[in-house]
């Protein structure tokens, strides 16, 4: 029973560490551009593709093995400043200061753009770049051994989550971001550049988003059909923890994540139901989530 | 009949009159795969409309493919567990369960407006998804399950005779759910549905519970996506969990922004136009209609809010004249999804 509980505890940390990593740009570009953007699930789709792509070739021309795993944060960079900026700029900053659902409804329509351009680019073969998962190798807790690239996504996560708390807790970037969050129209008379504020957001949570999908490349086969289900998982991370809170998101997601791992062990067909049950029961409770605040609606 | 108790579009409209008659004809006279293609549209014209009534309180749903595949299972099963073969039956035990199951969600969702509304709607859909996906000794799993043939009244339907008389029903379960929204359209209710989306909080002020009008709204589009969901399994015979997963919810709303919810009637022009260009996008660009979907749906967002019907409002308004555009204008504004 106890070792139950601890394999139990172990795969819902991996599992969390990934929602993490997906949920936290999600929640990012939330809270400052106030976009719940479901194109978040192709970021995260052309993150794992570009990253199977350059590992691929990586081994394919004989590279040293270990300088491998820099191509992870190549892809993440790579796809927040290829795609990140001219979505912000050409279509993103046409929504500002309309109507909630009809943002939501522009970012659903890149969704649907993105995903068949991945299509076109990589065609609808699955690709596998398995090796960096492979060399790391395994490592034993208790009877069970458990692969090391678990660790490397939990740091990842931790180091993301810290990385984004510092920035904007602890910088006078994130200063700025947090003027913009509370009050967009002084922050401008301020003399702050909203403009480029929200573009490095975005750019950011795109970013993080391709790098949650670049971490997982190794241990998938990367195929269509990949961001479809990830935008609903996070989603329901981010609204259980508090839209728009870094905080929230990591809770939302140790939730989420101990929540299936418990499920996937105990009752495999509630795989998918408890997650959504969990949010229904926090939010039946806490309407905004675990760490949402209250927003004054003017009438 | 205009006495001023009721705006001058208070009578059945006769274009949708006219439309309806047209589709009735159009039964005889199209091919075989051609009125089947009418037939998934008429049924997903009912889902859209569903969609719109919900989008005239400012409220998008993304999640109306919970009750499409629940109340398809639920025919399905019905017809293969229980031998229940007659069409009129299911369709009233698809909407029954449609409706049961908006009555217990309904209470969560109506608390909630806007993106939280649209991301609550598609989660609980997302519940039955994952459900009808991994108790596949049930379910089926991704394979689905099969629909036994319907019976009308009766009679035995089947092979060729059977696409004319899917097509025939969903076009009469078309005719009365838009004849029934657009009577729903001059009730104090439909009235009180579009104040929500002005401003609820003086709605509230005046007297009226939000929720309660939300919440009956809400029913209402659960029970179409059950009309639409069950004549999309007859018209399918073959049902599959995709039709609860979010995507499927998504291209709903699609076709509900397409169509433009300024009238009833839009939702069924809408879905048929839309069902003959993915029908043939599908077949020219397999791999890429879904760009072409999206970027149509960007262009229709940014420069055409009205839809379809929009353009069919201002061609009339063109030919009528000032006057007209004025009203045109006004009603055009009335239900769609604008800027707040």
């Amino acid at each position: 029973m106890a070792e139950l509980i601890a394999i139990i505890a172990v795969d819902g940390l991996v599992y969390a560490s990934w929602l993490f990593l997906v949920a936290l740009g999600l929640t990012l570009i939330y809270g400052v551009l106030r976009i719940l953007n479901m194109a978040h699930g192709s970021f995260y789709a052309l993150g794992a593709y570009t990253a199977a792509s350059l590992i691929t070739m990586h081994f394919a021309r004989g590279y040293p093995e270990a300088q491998s795993y820099l191509w992870l944060l190549v892809a993440a960079v790579l796809v927040g400043l290829l795609v990140g900026v001219p979505m912000e700029r050409f279509i993103v900053r046409w929504g500002y200061g309309r109507n909630d659902v009809l943002q939501l409804l522009m970012t659903f329509a890149v969704f649907l753009i993105l995903e068949d351009l991945i299509k076109l680019i990589w065609g609808v073969q699955a690709y596998y770049a398995f090796q960096p998962f492979a060399l790391l190798g395994n490592i034993q807790v208790g009877t069970v051994f458990y692969p090391m690239y678990y660790l490397l996504l939990l740091g990842a996560a931790v180091g993301a989550g810290v990385l984004v708390w510092y920035l904007v807790n602890r910088t006078s970037f994130g200063k700025l971001v947090i003027a913009v969050i509370q009050d967009q129209s002084m922050a401008l008379a301020m003399g702050i550049d909203v403009t480029r504020i929200r573009l490095v957001t975005f750019v950011l949570g795109t970013a993080l988003a391709a790098l949650g999908g670049a971490l997982t490349a190794p241990l998938i086969s990367v195929q269509p059909g990949l961001g479809v289900e990830v935008i609903v998982l996070a989603f329901a991370v981010v609204v259980t923890g508090g839209l728009g809170s870094l905080e929230g998101a990591a809770v939302g997601a140790a939730l989420v994540g101990l929540a299936r791992a418990a499920a996937v062990h105990l009752l495999p067909e509630a795989e998918l139901f408890v997650i959504y049950m969990i949010m229904a029961m926090v939010l039946f409770v806490r309407p905004r989530g675990l760490f949402g605040r209250t927003e004054v609606r003017r009438i | 009949m205009s006495t001023g108790l009721l705006p001058r579009t208070g009578a059945f409209p006769a274009f949708g009159t006219v439309a309806l008659g047209i589709l009735a004809v159009l039964g005889l006279l199209l091919t075989d795969w051609a009125a089947f293609v009418f037939t998934v549209a008429l049924a997903k014209s009912l889902i859209v409309l569903g969609i719109i009534l919900l989008m005239r309180a400012g409220l998008v749903s993304f999640g109306q493919g919970l009750y499409v595949a629940a109340s398809a299972y639920a025919a399905a099963f019905a017809s293969r567990l229980w031998g229940i073969t007659d069409a009129f039956v299911l369709l009233v035990l698809g909407v029954a369960v449609s409706v049961v199951l908006a009555v217990l969600v309904g209470p969560i969702v109506s608390r909630y407006r806007e993106i939280f509304f649209a991301m609550l709607t598609m989660a609980v859909s997302m519940v039955l998804y994952g459900f009808l996906l991994k108790a596949y000794s049930i379910t089926g799993g991704t394979d689905g399950i099969g629909m036994r043939e319907p019976t009308l009244l009766g009679m035995v339907v089947s092979g060729i005779a059977a696409r004319r008389a899917y097509y025939y029903l969903s076009l009469l379960v078309a005719a009365v759910a838009v004849y029934g929204a657009h009577r729903l359209d001059h009730s104090p209710l439909g009235y009180m549905v579009r104040s929500i989306r002005d401003n609820d909080i003086r709605l509230e002020y005046l007297g009226v519970s939000v929720r309660q009008v939300i919440f009956s709204t809400y029913v209402l589009a659960a029970a179409l996506a059950g009309c639409g969901g069950v004549l999309t399994a007859f018209a399918l015979g073959h049902i599959t969990p995709d039709l609860a997963n979010w995507t499927a919810s998504g291209e709903y709303v699609f076709i509900a922004l397409f169509a433009g919810s300024g009238n009833v009637f839009a939702p069924v022009v809408g879905s048929i136009v839309y069902q003959f260009l993915q029908t043939y996008a599908a077949k020219y660009w397999p791999y890429t209609w879904h760009i072409a979907m999206g970027a149509a749906m960007l262009l229709i967002i940014l420069f055409m809010p009205e839809g379809l019907w929009g353009i069919y409002e201002r061609i009339t308004a063109w030919r009528a004249g000032k006057e007209a555009t004025v009203v045109a204008r006004g009603a055009a504004t009335d239900g769609r999804v604008g800027d707040a």
